[in-house]
Formats: C-alpha cells, structure tokens, sequence
C-alpha cells in the first residue's frame, strides 16, 4: 500500500471532512483525555482536533501521520498504533503526511503542542494518543453495527476492518459499516483497560513494512532538493568563512554579468547567486568574492588550543560560569574521607551531523507577493513555518508548507536557516527558486555537536563502594554539553556534584544525535572501567559489586551480558569492551570487540551486542534498525570525525578531510536485544549511539593496557596512547 | 548540444560539456533519483552506470559521456524486480534513503561481473558510497540475498 505526502493541490481539512461518503474521524490528539472529535464537531471552525481517520464504502482506511520521516520508520510506526486499537486491516491503510499544523497535528498541551521530531521522540509522544484515538473509532463502529443488528454491541467482536457478530454468525466490513452509520455527537468513552492487551496485538511488536522504503529503491522518493516547478531558477549561498560575519561588499556587478546569473541577493550571513541553471550557479559562486566585516565574535578563534589548554584554565578559574545540573548529599565530605579517589580527564572535538541531503529547500510566491509556499525536510514543520513567516513578516497563514522526505536529520533540520534564505531569494527574485548549499557550505555553516573538556572523580570508600561523584564538562553551547550526565539513572551514588563551566566562541551549534550523551557517556564508562581494573574486577562485577545499580540497569547488564558471551574466549588479538547508556527513557547496555592495527593505530570495531529496555517495541525491526544506524553514527564520531576551527573558520570542507564511517570500518555482526516489556514505548532513535564510546575505549584497554581520553580515536591519537 | 542515451533512450542536454553529468541528469532530464552528495566524489551518492561501469556522475564532466549509454535507478528496473530492489525491500536496507540509488547502482555493477561475492569483495566494492544512517551491514546483507535468490 502507500503512503503520499499532501502536495500543494491536496486537500485542507475541511475538504478531507466533507469528501464523499464514509466517517471521518476528527482525532484530537492533545493531554485533555478527548481523543476523538465528532464528525459535526470537528466541522465547526475553530474546534481543537487533530489527526484524522477516514474510513471510505469501499473498506479503505486512511490515517494522517504527523512525524517526519527521516529514515527512522516512524511516518509507518505511529500510525500502527491508531492502526493496532481500530483493528485495521494494514494492508487497506493509506498514510498521508499531516500538514505543519502543530496545534491540530502535534503532541503535548494544548496552546503548546510541537512536531518537533528529534530526541527519539515520535513513537513516545504520539503512542499512546494514537491508541485511545483507534480505540474510540472501533467502539464507534461496534455500536454502530450493533444499532443496525439490534443486538447488545458487547456480544460483538472485530476482525482487521471488520466487525464480526459470532452469535448470528455474521458480519459488516468497516467500509459498509462506514456507508450508513453516523457518528455521534457525543464519542464514546474508552477506558485504560479497553485497550488491547499485549498478547491480542496484530500489528504492535509485529514485522510491518516501512511505507517509505518501495520509493527508496527506484529512485522516486521525494526529498526537497528534488522537487520541480515550471519557471524554476537555482540559487546558492556563500556564507561568511568567519562563521556569522556580514557580507560588507562583493562584485556584484561582476557577477551580475555571468552566463544565466539572474540575481546576487544580500541575506544576513552570505550573498546568494541566482542563474538559470545550477551549473551557471555553481560557476557563478567560485567567481564571487566576498568582503566580509570583521565584527563575528568568532574572528581569531582557534579549536585546538582552546580544547588542549583553553579548557582547563577555565575549569579551574573560581570565576568561570558554573551551572549546578545534579547534586545531592555533600559531595566534598565524601572525597575528604574517601578511602580511594579515582579521576581522569577527557576530551571530544567538534562533530557534524554530515546528513547525506545537503541543506536544500524550495520556495515560490503568489503573483501577489503575499503567500510562500516552501518545500522543505524538517524535524520541526511547525516551527519551520513559524520561523519563514516571521523572517517574511507574514503571519503563519501566509506559509503554505509542504513536508517532503528528509535525506537525514540527526538534530541539524530541527532549525530552519535554509529554508528562511530560500523564501528571501525567492522573494527578491519574484520566481520560484530551488536553493542549493554546496557541501562544502553545509560544513562551513555548519551548526556542530560543541568541544568539550570533562574531569570526572568517583570517591570510593573503605569498603570499596563508589559514595561520591563529580563531573564537570567545559564548553560551549549551554545545554549542548550536559544532557546524559545524570547517572542516577542506572548508578545509585549517594553523593554526587554535577556541573557544566560555559564558555562561548561565536562558533554555530545545535542538537547532534544524542547531543552530549555521547562524549559524556565516554568520560563517565571509561571511568568506571578504570576503576574496575583498578580493583581487580571484572567489569560486570564490579558494577554490581560497587555502584548500585537500579533494577533496569541490572537487567540490561544481565542481558548483554548473555547475549555476548562475554565470559566465553576470543580470537587472539581480539578484546571486549562494556558500557552502558541511557537516552530519552531508554536504558541499554552495550558490548564490543575490537583488533587493533597497532602500526597503522586503526582500531576495527567488529562485533557488537547491545541489550536495550525500550518498553513496548511498537516495531521490533524498525526499531532494530534505528539501533544498526545509533552504533554506526555512534562509531562513527568514535573513530573518525573531527571538525576543527582556525581563526573562526571550519578548517574542513568535505568528506575527503571530515571522515565519515565507510562500510569497510562497520562492524560484521550487530546483535540488539530488546527487553520483553509492557512498560509505555521510550526513545530508541538514539540509544544505540552513546554507550559506544566507552565500550571502544574500554576494549582498547583490555587488548592494549592503554587509555584513550580524547575522542575521535584517530590514528595519530591511538598511535600515541600506544606508545605513552 | 550534447547527446548521450539515458536507460535506452536517445536524449540531447543543451549546455556546457564541462557541466557535471549528475545535474545534467538531475535538472535538465528530471532523474532526480540520482543524488547529490558531496560534488567532490568521495560519498557516491551520484553514482550512475556510463557503458556500464558504475561510476561518480558529480565528477564526469557532460562532455566525456557523449555517445554514451547511462544508466540511471529509474532504469535498473521497471517495476523494483530488479534482483537488488527486491532484496533492498525484503532486508528493509533504506533508512533516510538519500544514499541507496547510489548503493544499488554501485551494487548492481559488481552482480555484473561477479555472481556470488564474498563479504570481502561486497566490503571492497562498495567501501566508495557512504550511508551516513548506517545501513551497511544490511546493504552487505541484502547482495548477498540478491546474489543467492538472483
């Protein structure tokens, strides 16, 4: 079956209301308990609803899907749930992509409802909606056919898109049902405990084809950088090299005077070229010549130094800007009588998130000049459109959006500087434009995962259980650099003094898959392993020997623990490694083994077991494979990529120097477990991502007797630790 | 004007030779399946078939493929029965899908020359296109399937 997004001649919501026969469902998808909106209801302007389902004579049910798809299933994995409830038939689901209308089409409090889909967020935010919502339109369609049979609707059953009367020995399709039935004005109520039970499920924890994937194999998926208006030009921005600094003055009229060029538009932090084709856009930009004010805070800022020495200085200035992120008991007590005190320090570089679709989108105004119409991929259609019309000074209304795939996320498409540039050269173009960055753009404008020094301590006491823990990350980006730190979620240490020291270089960042899990999650396992050895313990035994761990992260232990063998012998020159990793109510615990090539310092990474505690897995495949993508993005930053600044420059511009994990560094065998559980679904877009670290540099240890503290594990950095 | 055949059929482009075959494909023939990635030759998500070798449509100039015969995704098949696309579907490889016309395309060309690759081979053949959501050890999964279901 299919899935389609809405396009610019697609319905509204009050066509998709009134269109032929059959039930239309209004969902209000919000926390006041009202899931369902009746037909008359959801007809009146103004009404608070949201997602609709759509029952059609001819037994076809259609059900709009609010997340973005961005390769991680959930345009398919949400509306199984509404699915599961109804008792649909999937093979008669229809999927159309809900407009970028959070109010209607979000989650969360009315007045405050967002489709941001980022933090592993869609299956947990919409999961449970979904189900009361499918829930409601079932018991709307019993009663139905039970006023139409004149029997009790409590004798009657459902089959997929069928409601069945086992006493009469006889039934009604959903589609016959929906020919003649009406819905009331006053839905029916379901309670918890209507729900289905885990063990009646058809379609939840069931192997369901992703819709996206047929258009993945033929080439007709359509990301934004593939669509096409008639009287489309092309365009590009060539931002500051400095990132943030103005444009001062370029040769316009130079440029002006190149084949096909159309228009050199001035925006904020770039000057745009727009021609005909891309080849004379391409051609256009390497002729411009651009300078540049000297005003960006980032002018003469330098990564490296900042993060070898920078760092420090500023973690041990008393005057340094300190953010309390977790405390409890007397942290300074506990190391003054600590019995042993363990602390290392550790760094990580900068990270891109190098989705594979560069920024791109595309954007075409009304003859008027007051309506824009933008194609885009974002994580966050809702506050995309906000943001083009307040860039526009249009209200939200004059914003027709049009959500297409997304060729990768990973946090970068949750801001929408791309699309607000193409609605500007587009409105001083007057013609619908297709704006292009380069790659080389989309790494030097970047928005990049922060720097960061950490200096953690674990106190110890006499008898050998870790009491005290502090943490400090230095770095810049606020919230970018603390999320993960909190280890109360898998560790019980009584005494604990955690905290970030901020800093700011004027360098662009944002949201990077897992955020900071990644390199906090490196410095707080590789610890914890140190210590282990350090004591003379295995490291599964000395977790549960010394840290008391919460019955969720026992289990997940317990389970990685089996499903890697981990006490069984290796081949020789192989070594294991363990970490653990909590990420958006999601709990795993991670393994793998690794060689190392000690001359050329590469670290091969070839098996990996992962035992996860994600709730219900509302689809065990899809969710497996966000796992397979979290350890590869994961590994990848672990390995090989490092983005570095010289004078406020990206000194990288493309995949030859910012390097990405290539199928030869993957590993052969990934083995994901998930927990059997009935606990609410939470997040598994980025579980798989941040225990990688530590695992790796924990094997490292155990093959080498080295440590690595600085990630990526570059060759350089691994050829050093070997030879310390 | 520039004439080349594009999955059997004669098409001309009118613009300059040096202009990089992928936007050729992309903007002025609407195959948009092939992708832009890097520009730079290094991710592959351009790569399309010329005489039958796969190869990087963002770094071969319009001008050396006259004459010639590509082949781009909309042609490895009609109907996803290609070997590879039917394997592509049954092992659920695509993620964000961006980089698997690249993949398959990079893929098809080794079936061509070689039946029933090792992983080694597969891993030396493909190590040239990125997959950035990580889809390796299904896309090695998936040829290996085609190879064997054929």
């Amino acid at each position: 079956m299919t899935a389609m997004f809405l396009g610019a001649t697609n319905l509204s919501r009050r066509q998709f209301l009134g269109r032929a026969a059959g039930l239309t469902f209004a969902v209000g998808v919000g926390s006041k308990g009202a899931w369902l909106v009746a037909d008359a209801a959801a007809k009146t302007e103004g009404y608070d609803i949201g997602a609709w389902v759509r029952i059609a004579p001819d037994n076809q049910i259609t059900i709009i899907t609010p997340a973005a798809e961005m390769g991680q299933g959930s345009m398919t994995g949400v509306p199984v749930a509404l699915a599961e409830e109804l008792d649909a038939d999937w093979s008669a689901v229809t999927l159309e992509m809900a407009p970028a209308d959070p109010e209607i089409y979000g989650y969360g409090d009315p007045g405050n409802k967002r489709m941001v889909i980022a933090g592993s967020r869609a299956i947990r935010s919409y999961f449970e909606q979904m189900r009361f919502a499918g829930a409601q339109v079932r018991k709307v369609l019993v009663q139905a056919a039970a006023n139409e049979w004149g029997v009790d609707a409590a004798t009657l059953v459902t089959e997929p898109n069928f409601v069945i009367d086992p006493v009469n020995r006889r039934s009604l399709s959903y589609g016959e049902i929906a020919a003649f039935a009406r819905i009331p004005d006053v839905l029916p109520a379901v309670a918890r405990d209507e729900l289905k039970k885990p063990r009646d499920f058809r379609l939840i924890g069931k192997p369901v084809a992703r819709r996206d994937i047929p258009a993945k194999v033929d080439g007709s998926a359509q990301y934004s950088i593939d669509v096409q208006l008639p009287g489309m030009v092309y365009a590009s921005v060539v931002h500051a090299p400095v990132q943030l600094a103005k444009p001062a003055s370029w040769n316009n009229d130079e440029v002006r005077k190149l084949p096909g060029v159309i228009e050199v538009v001035a925006l904020e932090h770039g000057v745009a070229v727009v021609a005909d084709t891309f080849e004379h856009v391409l051609a256009a930009r390497s002729t411009l010549q651009i300078e540049w004010d000297r005003s960006a805070k980032a002018h003469g800022f330098d990564s490296e130094p900042m993060l070898e020495s920078g760092y420090m200085e500023i973690m041990q200035d008393p005057a340094s800007d300190v953010r309390v992120v977790d405390t409890a008991g007397d942290g300074g007590v506990v190391f003054d009588n600590a019995t042993k005190v363990f602390k290392a320090d550790f760094r990580s570089d900068y990270g891109y998130h190098a989705q594979m679709e560069p920024l791109n989108a595309v954007a075409r105004f009304n003859a008027a000049g007051d309506q824009v119409e933008i194609w885009e991929g974002t994580q966050a259609p809702g506050r995309s459109r906000a943001a083009i019309a307040a860039a526009l000074g249009f209200d939200v209304s004059q914003v027709v959006h049009h959500q297409q795939y997304l060729g990768g996320g990973f946090g970068r498409r949750t801001i929408t500087d791309y699309s607000i540039e193409a609605a500007l050269v587009a409105r001083a173009t007057r013609l619908p434009v297709k704006m292009i960055w380069t790659r080389e753009e989309d790494l030097a404008f970047g928005m990049f995962r922060p720097q960061n020094l950490q200096c953690v301590e674990a106190a110890l006491d006499d008898t050998g259980r870790i009491v005290g823990w502090r943490h400090c990350v230095v770095g810049d980006g606020d919230s970018l650099i603390y999320s993960g730190i909190n280890i109360e979620d898998y560790y019980a240490v009584p005494h604990r003094q955690i905290e970030t020291r901020g800093t700011s270089h004027g360098i662009r960042l944002k949201h990077w898959r897992a955020v900071a899990h990644p390199f906090n999650l490196f410095a707080i396992e590789s610890l914890v392993d140190e210590m282990a050895v350090a004591e003379g313990l295995d490291p599964f035994a000395f977790r549960r020997a010394r840290m008391a761990m919460t019955p969720k992260a026992e289990a997940v232990f317990d389970a990685v623990e089996k499903l890697s063998d981990w006490h069984a012998p290796r081949p020789e020159g192989r070594a294991l490694g363990l970490s653990v990793s909590e990420r958006s109510g999601s709990l795993g615990a991670g393994v793998v083994e690794i060689s190392v090539d000690q001359s050329r310092g590469y670290i091969r990474v070839h098996k990996v077991w992962i035992a996860i505690d994600g709730g219900i897995v509302v689809q065990p495949d899809m969710a497996r494979a966000n796992i397979e993508s979290g350890v590869i993005y994961g590994l990848s930053s672990v390995l090989k990529e490092r983005a570095t600044i010289k004078g406020g420059a990206v000194e990288q511009s493309n995949f030859h120097d910012y390097q990405l994990l290539r199928m030869a560094d993957a590993p052969e065998e990934i083995h994901v477990e998930f927990l059997d559980r009935d606990t609410p679904p939470t997040g598994l877009g980025e579980i798989g991502n941040p225990f990688i670290a530590a695992a790796v540099a924990n094997a490292f240890y155990a093959l080498t007797g080295k440590r690595l503290y600085h990630m990526p594990f570059t060759p350089q950095r691994v050829r050093a630790a070997l030879s310390a | 004007m520039i004439k080349f055949n594009v999955n059997g059929r004669a098409v001309a482009v009118d613009t300059d030779g040096d202009t990089p075959l992928l936007w050729a494909l992309r903007e002025h023939l609407g195959l948009t399946g092939t992708k832009y990635g890097c520009g730079g030759g290094f991710c592959g998500a351009c790569t399309v078939h010329v005489d039958g070798k796969a190869v990087r449509s963002c770094r071969t100039p319009l001008s050396a493929v006259a004459g010639s015969d590509i082949g781009t995704i909309e042609g490895l098949s009609r109907d996803r029965s290609h070997p590879l696309q039917k394997a592509w579907i049954t092992e659920q490889v695509p993620q964000c899908g961006y980089c698997q016309s690249g993949q398959l395309m990079q893929a098809a060309t080794l079936l061509e020359s070689n039946a029933n690759p090792t992983r080694d081979e597969i891993v030396r053949h493909m190590n040239g296109v990125i997959c950035r959501c990580g889809t390796y050890t299904r896309i090695v999964a998936a040829i290996q399937r085609a190879a064997k279901e054929g």
